[in-house]
C-alpha cells in the first residue's frame, strides 16, 4: 500500500469525523443541559439537507444553499423543542427515546411525502470543486479539504462560545445546576429553546455539508445520529471536547479499519476470505473501539458520572 | 378477578377466534395479519421483561430478532443445499425442524445477550439506551457485510420448515403453533413477575441501593433478565423468519428495535399482555391506515406522541385503570 494512499484515506478519516463532531456536539450540548436524548437529531440533519438541495436547485448558489441549511434546521429545532421536546425535560428516558423516535417517524415520512421517495441531489461548488495537491504529494478533493476547514472553525467557534460568552456562562451554569441559574433570574426556557436550536443548526450544517458529496435522501440522518451516539458514549456525555476527540476517533478508526484490516488478514489468509473478514470486522470495529473504551472508562473518555 | 385480567382473557379470545373465522372463510391473508401481530406480541414480551420489570431501556432488541431469524435462516439454508455448517471440530448439519430451529435461536439470542450484557449493563440510563443502540447497529453491519449469507440481500428459504404432525404451510396449523408459544411465553412471564427473582428484580429497579443492602446482586439480577429477555425476543425472530420465509439484516436495524418498544408502550410497559395489545393495535394501524395512504406512518408518530405525552400507562393503562400501574 502506498503511503500516498494511506495518507488520503487519514484525511478522509479526519473529515468524516469532523462532520460527526458537528453531530455529535448537538447531542452531547443538549443532552448536557436539558438532559434530553433526542434520537429526532438525524432528522434535523435531514431537514438541512434537504433545505440546501432545495435552494441549491433553485437559486445556484451553495451559500445561499448553507444558509438555508442553517436556518431550516434551527427553526425546525426550535419548533420542535416549543411543540414538544419542551415536555420531555422532567420525562424519564424512556418517554424521550419513545416520543423524539416517534418525531423521526413525522419526519422522515413527511419529507417522504413533501418531495418524494427519490434522492436528490446537490452539487459541490464550483470554485471547490477538483482537488489540490498538498505537500508532500497528496493530491487530495478541495471539498472535502474545505469539509475540515469549516469543522475546526465552527470547533473552535463553538470553544469560544461556551468559554466565553455570556450565553455559554448560561450554558454552562445550566450543566451543572438547573435550578440555581433559574433562581438567578436567567429565563431558563429561553436558553433551552436556543441550545436545542443551536444544536439543531450545527446538525443541518452537517448534512447540507455531506449532502454534496452523498445523495440527499429520507433516512440519511438515521445512520449518522447512530454513530454520534457511539462518539458520545466514546467521548463522555455532556462533553463537548470528548465529542470532539471521540468523533475523530471514531473517523478514522472506520476510514484505516476498511483500508488496513483486509490487508492485515491477507497475512494468514487467502486473498478473497481475507477481503470478506477484513470488512466485515472494519464495520464492526468502531463498535469494538467502543466496547474498549467502556471497559476501560464506563463514563467514557471525558465524562463525569451524573 | 380485576378488570386487567379480564381483558387480558378477553383479547386472547378475540384473537383465537378471528383466525378461525378466517378460516372457515377462507380468507388465509387475515390469519397471517393476526400470526404476524402475534410473533411481534412475543417479541414485544420479551422486550418487556427488561424494560418493565427490570427497567432496562434496550434500543437494541432487534439484535436478538435478527440473530433468531438468521438462526433459522442459516440452519434451514443448509438443510435445503444439504451442505453442513461446518465439519471441524464436529459435523454440524443444517436443520428443517422448527423445534431445532427455536432452540438454537433461544441459546444464540441468549449467549449474545450474555457478552453484550455484561458490557452495557456496567453503565446506565442513557449510556446504556445509546450502547444497547449501538450493539444492535454493530450486528446490522455485520450482517450487510457478512457475504456467506447472502449480505444485504437477504436470504430467501423456500419450504416453511417442519413441525412434527403439522402441516405448517397451511396458514391455520402455523399460527396454532405461534398461539400456542405466545401463551407459554406469557405464563413465563407472569411466573416471572410473581416469583423471588421478578420481586427483587422490581425492587432492584426501585431502589438499587435498598436491594444492595440486603445483599442481592442488583447487575446480577439485570444481567439474568436481560438474557432472559433476549431469549424470548429471538424466539419471536425465528417465527418471525419463518413467516416470511426470509430472513435480512433489516430485521436488524434499529427502526425494528424502535417498533418492538413502540409495541411495548402502546399497550402498557409492565403490564402483562401490554405487548400483545400493542402489537395487535401496531397491526391493525399499518393494515388499515396503510390501505389509506402510503404515509401512514406520520399518524403512527403522532399517534405514539399522544400516548407518550399524555396516556402514560398505554392503551391497557387507559382501559384497565392505573391500579397495576408501577411508580
Amino acid at each position: 500500500m502506498s503511503l500516498l494512499l494511506f495518507a488520503e484515506q487519514i484525511l478522509n478519516g479526519l473529515q468524516f469525523g469532523i462532520m460527526l463532531f458537528l453531530m455529535a456536539a448537538g447531542l452531547t450540548l443538549i443532552f448536557g443541559v436539558m438532559g434530553l436524548i433526542n434520537l429526532a437529531h438525524g432528522s434535523l440533519y435531514m431537514t438541512g439537507a434537504f433545505a440546501a438541495a432545495t435552494v441549491a436547485s433553485i437559486t445556484g448558489s451553495f451559500t445561499l444553499a448553507l444558509v438555508a441549511a442553517l436556518i431550516a434546521a434551527a427553526a425546525a429545532g426550535a419548533l420542535v423543542e416549543v411543540i414538544v421536546i419542551r415536555r420531555l425535560y422532567k420525562a424519564d428516558h424512556l418517554d424521550q427515546v419513545l416520543a423524539t423516535f416517534a418525531l423521526i417517524l413525522v419526519f422522515s415520512e413527511g419529507t417522504r411525502w413533501l418531495f418524494g421517495s427519490f434522492p436528490l441531489y446537490l452539487n459541490v461548488p464550483e470554485a471547490l470543486s477538483g482537488s489540490v495537491t498538498l505537500p508532500g504529494g497528496i493530491r487530495y478533493s478541495l471539498y472535502r479539504l474545505a469539509l475540515i476547514g469549516i469543522g475546526l472553525l465552527v470547533a473552535l467557534g463553538l470553544y469560544v462560545l461556551i468559554a466565553h460568552t455570556r450565553l455559554g456562562m448560561q450554558v454552562r451554569a445550566g450543566q451543572s445546576d438547573r435550578e440555581m441559574i433559574a433562581a438567578l433570574g436567567v429565563d431558563i426556557s429561553t436558553l433551552y429553546t436556543i441550545v436545542f436550536a443551536l444544536g439543531a443548526a450545527l446538525a443541518g450544517l452537517a448534512g447540507a455539508l455531506v449532502g454534496a458529496i452523498q445523495s440527499v435522501q429520507v433516512g440519511m440522518g438515521e445512520p449518522v445520529l447512530i454513530l454520534a451516539f457511539v462518539v458520545i458514549v466514546i467521548g463522555g456525555i455532556g462533553s463537548i471536547k470528548g465529542a470532539f476527540v471521540g468523533a475523530l476517533l471514531v473517523g478514522l478508526t472506520d476510514t484505516l479499519g476498511g483500508l488496513l484490516l483486509p490487508g492485515f488478514f491477507g497475512w494468514f489468509m487467502e486473498p478473497a476470505s481475507a477481503v470478506s473478514a477484513g470488512s466485515v470486522l472494519a464495520s464492526m470495529s468502531i463498535y469494538i473501539l467502543m466496547a474498549i473504551v467502556l471497559m476501560v472508562k464506563p463514563c467514557g473518555l471525558f465524562g463525569v458520572r451524573h | 378477578m380485576n378488570r386487567e385480567t379480564l381483558l387480558n382473557l378477553l383479547l386472547l379470545c378475540v384473537l383465537l377466534a378471528v383466525p378461525v373465522w378466517a378460516h372457515a372463510a377462507e380468507e388465509p391473508f387475515i390469519i397471517t395479519l393476526v400470526t404476524r401481530a402475534l410473533i411481534f406480541a412475543i417479541a414485544g414480551i420479551g422486550l418487556n421483561m427488561a424494560l418493565g420489570q427490570g427497567g432496562l431501556v434496550s434500543l437494541g432488541h432487534a439484535m436478538f430478532f435478527g440473530l433468531g431469524g438468521y438462526s433459522m435462516g442459516i440452519l434451514a439454508s443448509h438443510a435445503q443445499t444439504y451442505t453442513p455448517l461446518f465439519e471441524w471440530p464436529i459435523l454440524l448439519e443444517g436443520s428443517n425442524s422448527m423445534p431445532v430451529i427455536w432452540i438454537t435461536a433461544i441459546a444464540v439470542a441468549g449467549l449474545a445477550a450474555l457478552i453484550t450484557g455484561q458490557l452495557s449493563l456496567r453503565t446506565s440510563g442513557v449510556y446504556f439506551i445509546m450502547i444497547t443502540l449501538a450493539f444492535g447497529q454493530m450486528f446490522y453491519y455485520f450482517a450487510v457485510s457478512w457475504p456467506a449469507y447472502g449480505g444485504d440481500d437477504g436470504l430467501s428459504i423456500y419450504v416453511r420448515n417442519e413441525f412434527p404432525g403439522l402441516n405448517t404451510l397451511d396458514p391455520i396449523q402455523f399460527f396454532a403453533i405461534v398461539f400456542a408459544l405466545l401463551i407459554a411465553v406469557l405464563m413465563l412471564a407472569a411466573a416471572v413477575a410473581r416469583s423471588p427473582f421478578g420481586l427483587a428484580l422490581n425492587a432492584a429497579r426501585q431502589s438499587p441501593a435498598r436491594v444492595e443492602a440486603v445483599g442481592i446482586s442488583p447487575y446480577r439480577l439485570r444481567l439474568l433478565v436481560y438474557v432472559l429477555s433476549g431469549m424470548i425476543t429471538g424466539l419471536a425472530g425465528a417465527l418471525f423468519a419463518d413467516l416470511n420465509r426470509f430472513v435480512s439484516p433489516s430485521m436488524f436495524s434499529w427502526q425494528t428495535s424502535g417498533e418492538i418498544m413502540m409495541f411495548v408502550i402502546l399497550g402498557g410497559v409492565a403490564r402483562l399482555c401490554g405487548p400483545v395489545v400493542g402489537a395487535t393495535v401496531f397491526i391493525a394501524l399499518e393494515h388499515f391506515l396503510g390501505g389509506l395512504s402510503d404515509y401512514w406512518q406520520i399518524y403512527l408518530g403522532v399517534l405514539l406522541l399522544v400516548i407518550v405525552l399524555f396516556a402514560r400507562g398505554g392503551l391497557v393503562g387507559l382501559v384497565a385503570g392505573k391500579q397495576q400501574a408501577h411508580d
